[in-house]
């Protein structure tokens, strides 16, 4: 974050339960706080299960925290209907799966005019373009040119790549101030990846956007984002710079999701057992605690916290542009270091 | 340099040679492989790396002669020194399972919803071991579930009681049932989170260590195969354009096109790969309408007009590698 200017987005303590069918309730979000700058690219990384999605579908006002807020250039988001059609011409998602996103049945222009008409931007354009106008130059800012040629083309013509881009083109119509893509590119072949995120450092480039992009795929976080937030069960555990966090984690967390990132000479790869727990039953302490390799080879045993780690909960990290860690043994390795 | 000694070579498990395979589809004839060498040794990872549409689910199932009826096939296909595409179906039944197996991408799809694990491992067991006894079956099972890391109750769970890398651990068991030497996995990670990912592949890694088993890995991600495999091939249109050692293939690729597959998966830290994501213009192409020359020519950052008039063999280079280009001493 450049220091001192309004965030575009924010969310702070942001909470979110679903009640199961059981009664019990997951708690998919437990106080998240991250914050994005205009022209800023934040990456959201963690597993399946970490609250990314969740993450990013409260910021896009699809999800209504549980407690917390979201705040949008400075005001809470207005959950009215008519509020939230407002905020969505301002904020704008790129879904996972571009060939399941698109309907079948609509053309190129269909799927990025319906914005455009929903949200009655042809009446409202200054410049006094038409519905084509706008449309031409919403797949030309994709990266689709001609656009006019591929207008009546249907998703089952297009390649992955084009079918990621009309999404982007349809997002972009509305000429949007954040985009939040959900693994924008974790369906695409490796050469096209390559590709569209550069499209993505061009928007934010030329017109200045704001990106949230949900993903598990580090490399791609090292290629794009300018921060990265680190999650876990519902919570930030490490957030920073993405060289601060890539090449220098501090989290135990984050330093085994970067030692299994397949390369050929990985060092020591740290293979958390099990997967991410149920949200039902958050554990004590720190969340991380059953898995941490920390805990588990003694480290946190030598620097005495290990008990904390198991029964004392970390606060909720604030989402500052500080390389900041939720760890015990994190802080007490730091006061030793002081 | 010293003199080599020739190394003892295990024997080959999967030999293909020249495989050729073809679609009649509502468009034309699609050819999906064209002209297909490769060598699967005892003990060796060999991973085949490409994109969507590159021919390499259909070189997975035509090891075990799984492609379509109207599919047109030619060259050999050799599993244990018998060549599959000709054998007939008493012998073909035997060697699926029994000589080779495959974990099938997307194991939610490919694991029967309402029948329990157990049931599933079991079935190949009874099909090729008529005369095992059911108690033997169940201890069979529960020895497998083991291998991959599953408590033995997991027999009892149905598929959606497991997570993805639980299903996935479930697909390697049945791979496994009848104690093929020849596994082949198509797309194994794919799906699966980092964490997951690991440790499915330090999983197949053990296993080929302690059962001495062959295996052919089929995957888009060309540093998932780095990370486990002896040798790679890329393949591109239904060629092999490089083949050689992963490290070789991963971090000094020579064709073009295994260049930007390599260069699309940043090192974490390189400077170089900061803001500037590597990727390559265009799309494949319709193997329907396969441009003159080089099928990689019209992406291709270095093509020449050599290049444009007949296909590049695969051509041997150093240090037993090979790579299909002709401007291939130039890079």
């Amino acid at each position: 974050m450049t220091g001192g200017e309004q965030p575009l987005i924010e969310a702070h303590g942001v909470r979110v339960d679903f009640a199961t069918r059981g009664g019990t309730v997951a708690r998919a979000l437990d106080g998240a706080d991250i914050s994005v700058a205009r022209g800023e690219i934040l990456a959201l990384v963690g597993e399946s299960g970490s609250g990314k999605t969740t993450l990013a579908r409260t910021l896009m006002g699809l999800q209504r925290p549980t407690a917390g807020q979201v705040r949008f250039g400075g005001a809470p988001i207005d959950y009215s209907t008519r509020g939230l059609r407002d905020f969505r011409g301002r904020v704008q998602m790129v879904l996972q799966d571009a060939a399941g996103s698109l309907n079948p049945r609509q053309t190129v222009y269909e799927s990025v005019a319906e914005g455009i008409r929903l949200h009655r931007r042809v009446a409202a354009d200054q410049e006094g373009r038409t519905e084509v106008d706008l449309v031409a130059a919403a797949l030309a800012e994709a990266g689709l040119r001609p656009p006019d040629r591929l207008f009546l083309r249907y998703p089952h013509e297009l390649s992955g790549g084009q079918k990621q881009r009309v999404l982007i083109a349809g997002a972009l119509a509305l000429r949007p101030e954040l985009l939040i893509a959900d693994e924008p590119v974790s369906s695409l072949d490796a050469s096209i990846r390559g590709e569209i995120l550069a499209l993505l450092l061009r928007l934010r480039q030329d017109l200045g956007l704001g990106i949230v992009v949900v993903t598990h795929d580090l490399g791609l976080a090292w290629n794009i984002a300018d921060r990265i937030a680190v999650m876990y069960l519902g919570r930030v555990v490490e957030c920073g710079s993405t060289e601060e966090v890539l090449e220098s984690p501090r989290h135990p967390y984050t330093q085994a999701l970067l030692s299994v990132v397949p390369e050929i000479e990985r060092l020591e790869p740290v293979v958390l057992t099990g997967e991410i727990p149920d949200p039902t039953r958050i554990p004590s302490g720190c969340r991380f605690h059953p898995r941490c390799p920390a805990l588990a080879d003694g480290s946190a045993e030598r620097a005495g916290v290990a008990d904390m780690c198991r029964t004392q909960p970390l606060d909720a990290l604030p989402a500052t542009g500080v390389h900041r860690v939720a760890c015990h043994l994190d802080a007490a390795l730091h006061q030793a270091s002081l | 340099m010293p003199p080599e000694t020739a190394p003892e070579l295990a024997p080959a498990l999967l030999d293909i040679r020249g495989l050729s395979v073809a679609y009649q589809t509502s468009e034309g004839r699609l050819p999906a492989l064209r002209g297909v060498d490769l060598l699967v040794r005892a003990g060796e990872v060999v991973g085949v790396a490409g994109e969507s549409g590159c021919g390499k689910s259909t070189l997975a199932s035509t090891v075990l002669r799984l492609q379509p009826k109207d599919a047109e096939v030619s060259g050999e296909v050799r599993v244990a020194g018998e060549d599959v595409l000709t054998m007939g179906w008493g012998k073909l039944r035997a060697v699926r399972w029994a000589e080779a197996s495959i974990v099938f991408q997307g194991a939610l799809h490919s694991l029967n919803p309402v029948q329990r694990v157990q049931h599933q491992i079991a079935e190949p067991i009874l099909l090729h071991e008529p005369d095992v006894s059911e108690d033997q079956v169940v201890e069979r099972v529960a020895l497998l579930l083991e291998q991959v890391g599953l408590p033995r109750a997991r027999s009892r769970s149905y598929p959606h009681q497991l997570s993805g890398g639980q299903r996935q651990r479930v697909m390697i068991a049945m791979a496994l049932a009848c104690r093929p030497s020849l596994i082949i996995a198509d797309e194994p990670t794919t799906a699966l989170d980092v964490m997951v990912q690991a440790q499915i592949l330090d999983l197949l890694a053990g296993l080929v260590r302690d059962l001495g088993v062959g295996m052919l890995v089929i995957s888009h991600d060309l540093a998932v195969l780095s990370d486990i495999c002896d040798r790679v091939a890329v393949m591109y249109a239904g060629r092999v354009v490089e083949v050689g050692s992963a490290k070789q293939v991963f971090t000094d690729p020579q064709h073009p096109y295994a260049h930007a597959l390599s260069d699309s998966f940043p090192h974490i830290g390189d400077l170089a790969a900061r803001y500037a994501p590597a990727g390559l213009a265009g799309d494949p192409p319709d193997p329907r309408q396969l441009p003159d020359g080089c099928s990689f020519a019209p992406r291709c950052p270095r093509a020449a007009d050599i290049c444009r008039v007949a296909e590049p063999p695969l051509l041997e280079l150093e240090g037993s590698r090979a790579a299909a280009c002709v401007r291939v001493g130039e890079l």
